[in-house]
């Protein structure tokens, strides 16, 4: 965002990144297993078949980690993506107490202005203009039943 | 017969009408605008659909689905940025006639192709999706069994970022479809006593989550470049030489397209990719192609329609979702509380006869908006990403919600979003998740009925002579990389430089990120169709490289096995000629927050029909 990286693509995390992702595969797979093993035969088969699985991938996801193309790292823009997730997260919090306009209103500015570095004009603009076509279209024309607040 | 005939009656209702044409416009915007693909699209869609009739839902899904075909081409002809994966292979002599001021006839004969193809594909799918339904109502569990696991196989093993990973994900999807109450016990598994999890985790949210809002937010991250959009098309129709040329090439890709179409896992991209080698193995002067050459255009944009047309038969007609954006449609069905199978042709003929005679209507009305109304669809290049994002983010939030009135839901949205982001991230693709989680309960329920069946015995399943057949299918697709590796690492690949050896199975599907964007590594000014596309993550997009090395490939087993008609037999040609020339990589602009088509100074600018996009030229590096 602020200054144009060499490559588009964020660069690649080291063969240990690999070996984290294998080493998440396992542990889920593990998981199946004894969630699987709590169950017993009947419900509990297909899980185990499938934790049984996932642990095997992961063991040859682990082993081939090295020459796998390895994955992106995370970089300062990946800041971009927590903060993403984070307005999102804020969003849910509040929407079903103070209904829908306001967060979405917040959150198209934030976007707009901070992610998107768009100017204040435009963000300003853009972000009322949502809430407006959103109003309209959810409460007025499809009568959905979102929490709002006029 | 009769209830063909109905089926326009169906078509014609204006409710269908509008429908139609609203789906055939997002498609055609969301293929002109980089990032977004038809699986994410529709996913975010989704909750639209609820308030429809399933006729309506499914005719606007489809719309958006062959309509993205469309629209993609044009940034690939204009820009050199593929809109869609599907559109990769036609930048390569599609940009070139755009050099030469004849971007006009590129899209016109591209516009052409696609109505062609998609037409044909619709009368064959009419003639052929009854006669397999009818063939499939024999099939009981064992035969479901293995058909859903060929599908899962097939689709992993075409998919992006490897196979391993690929199955890796489609056993995480198989894993979340066991959430909630067993079928047959009733026994409550992994809901960690939560009560939202009890009835097992909505579609919904894990496809607009993984789909939509993992796309968007993986996008949030990616630099790119911005795109400037062309001032204006000159000429859109082709001239009759052109058409002459390509007539040839139209009907090929029709029948490329349709074939691979139909396979699990084939698709848009793949049927593109082989269409255009076949051209270019079948020209007397192949090295035309990359030079402008106008079946190079005509040939991809033909078999991707065609295929996309024809991918619909597996879903119609055996239930079975060939790519993940049929599986997205899949899941919108089953939401409808239709069960697509080989009865929803005689129980449920209004629903089939309508979506298939709606894609008529479509493709016409698609043909007059990429030819006289082209130069609107241009002018869309111009909004910006950042401008797209948080509208695309607020209608997946917003929409998530109406689904149940659940606020529940937009949290499992935004977690499968994060979940959807990682995975890219770390090079898995999405895709084969989601089409495992669709058809997890249906293969669990069948396997355990066929085993009851069987009276547990496994080779029960070799006993019936239609699962026996599959069966075999299902194990070819896994023994035969296995073995080539296996030969291979015998005898070792003696080429150390970018050069595949002649005769390599190169289309290896690796996609270097199952992202958004679409990303050629093409040598230089040299038609090669094999760069490394990261297809859109709905479309189980046959990413494909140059034949990396050995060592590699074998992992990564290309769609070699999945038909005779599969590009590879082309790579030996073209591959020599990545050795030593540099590639050009594009990242297609998405909604990113680098804004696409901010002013930019730029020679060309002024006046010239097309403008030219930077490219940042750099030196291949052998891969790995």
């Amino acid at each position: 965002m602020t200054t144009e990286p060499a490559d588009d693509r964020p660069p690649a995390a080291g063969p240990s990144a690999n070996l984290i992702a294998a080493g998440v595969v396992i542990a889920l797979g593990a998981v199946a297993v004894t969630g699987a093993a709590g169950l017993g035969s009947g419900p509990g088969t297909w899980p185990m078949v499938i934790g049984v699985a996932l642990v095997i991938l992961g063991l040859i996801l682990a082993v081939q980690s090295r020459r796998a193309e390895p994955p992106e790292r995370f970089t300062r823009s990946s800041l971009l993506v927590v903060a993403a997730v984070a307005s999102m997260i804020a969003y849910v919090a509040v929407i079903a107490t103070i209904g829908f306009e306001i967060p979405t209103l917040l959150l198209a500015f934030v976007w707009l202005r901070f992610l998107g570095r768009e100017s204040w004009r435009t963000s300003i603009a853009v972000s009322a203009g949502i809430v407006v076509v959103f109003y309209a279209l959810f409460v007025g024309a499809l009568d959905v039943t979102i929490p709002h607040l006029f | 017969m009769s209830s063909v005939i109905d089926g326009f009656a169906v078509v014609l209702e204006p409710t269908n009408l509008l429908y139609c044409l609203v789906g055939v416009v997002i498609g055609m915007l969301i293929g002109v605008l980089p990032g977004l693909g038809p699986a994410a699209t529709i996913a975010i869609l989704l909750p639209v659909t609820f308030g429809l009739e399933p006729v309506t839902a499914v005719i606007m899904l489809a719309g958006i689905f062959y309509g993205a075909q469309y629209g993609g081409t044009i940034t690939s002809v204009l820009l050199r940025l593929p809109g869609e994966a599907s559109s990769v292979v036609t930048v390569f002599d599609g940009h070139a006639l755009a050099r030469q001021g004849r971007a006009g006839a590129a899209l016109g004969i591209a516009a052409i192709g696609s109505f062609v193809g998609g037409t044909l594909s619709i009368i064959a799918l009419t003639l052929v999706a009854p006669v397999v339904a009818g063939f499939a109502l024999d099939f009981g569990p064992p035969e479901y069994t293995v058909l859903a696991l060929l599908g899962i196989m097939l689709v992993s093993t075409i998919s992006s970022g490897g196979r391993i990973r690929a199955l890796t994900a489609a056993a995480i999807g198989l894993l979340l479809a066991t959430v909630g109450r067993d079928d047959f016990t009733s026994a409550e598994r992994f809901t960690f006593g939560n009560l939202s999890l009890a009835d097992g985790i909505d579609f919904v949210p894990i496809a607009m989550g993984l789909f939509g809002l993992g796309e968007i937010l993986y996008n949030l991250e990616e630099r790119h470049r911005a795109v400037q959009a062309p001032t204006k098309v000159t000429n859109v129709w082709p001239s009759r030489a052109d058409l002459r040329q390509s007539s040839g090439a139209i009907g090929r890709g029709s029948v490329i397209g349709f074939v691979l179409g139909i396979l699990p896992g084939g698709g848009a991209v793949l049927s593109s990719l082989a269409a255009y080698a076949l051209e270019k193995r079948r020209s007397k002067h192949p090295e035309r192609f990359g030079q402008g050459a106008i079946e190079g255009v005509a040939a991809p944009e033909t078999a991707n329609n065609a295929a996309a047309t024809s991918s619909f038969i597996p879903l119609l007609s055996l239930g079975i979702p060939a790519n993940a954006t049929m599986a997205v449609i899949f899941g919108a069905l089953l939401i409808q509380g239709v069960t697509p199978g080989p009865q929803l042709v005689t129980e449920h003929p209004e629903l089939f006869w309508g979506v298939v005679n709606s894609m008529y209507l479509g493709n016409v009305l698609l043909l007059i908006m990429s030819i006289p109304l082209l130069g609107v669809f241009v002018r869309i290049l111009r909004v910006r990403a950042a401008v797209l994002a948080p509208i695309t983010v607020l209608i997946t939030l917003v929409g998530a919600y109406t689904v149940n009135n659940s606020v529940f839901d937009i949290g499992l949205v935004i977690g499968f979003g994060v979940l959807g982001y990682l995975m890219k991230k770390a090079g898995f693709d999405p895709g084969p998740m989601v089409l495992a989680f669709v058809l997890g309960s249906l293969l669990e329920t069948s396997l355990r009925r066929s085993l009851l069946l069987f009276d547990g015995d496994l080779t029960g399943f070799l006993s019936r002579p239609i699962s026996g057949v599959l069966a075999a299918a299902f194990l070819a697709v896994i023994l035969l990389p296995l073995a080539r590796t296996l030969l291979r690492r015998r005898h070792p690949d003696p080429a150390g430089s970018a050069v595949t050896e002649p005769g390599d199975p190169a289309v290896t599907a690796v996609a270097s990120r199952p992202s958004a964007s679409a990303e050629i590594v093409g040598s230089g000014a040299a038609a090669d169709p094999f760069g490394p596309a990261s297809p859109e993550a709905g479309d189980t997009g046959a990413a494909v490289a140059p034949g990396p090395s050995a060592a590699t490939s074998g992992e990564r087993q290309g769609p070699g096995t999945a038909s005779a008609e599969s590009p590879g037999t082309a790579s030996a040609e073209s591959s020599g000629e990545a050795a030593g020339e540099h590639a050009v990589r594009d990242k297609t602009a998405t909604t990113s927050t680098e804004a696409a088509g901010r002013p930019h100074d730029e020679p060309g600018q002024s006046g010239a029909p097309v403008t030219q996009p930077v490219h940042r030229d750099r030196h291949t590096e052998e891969p790995e």
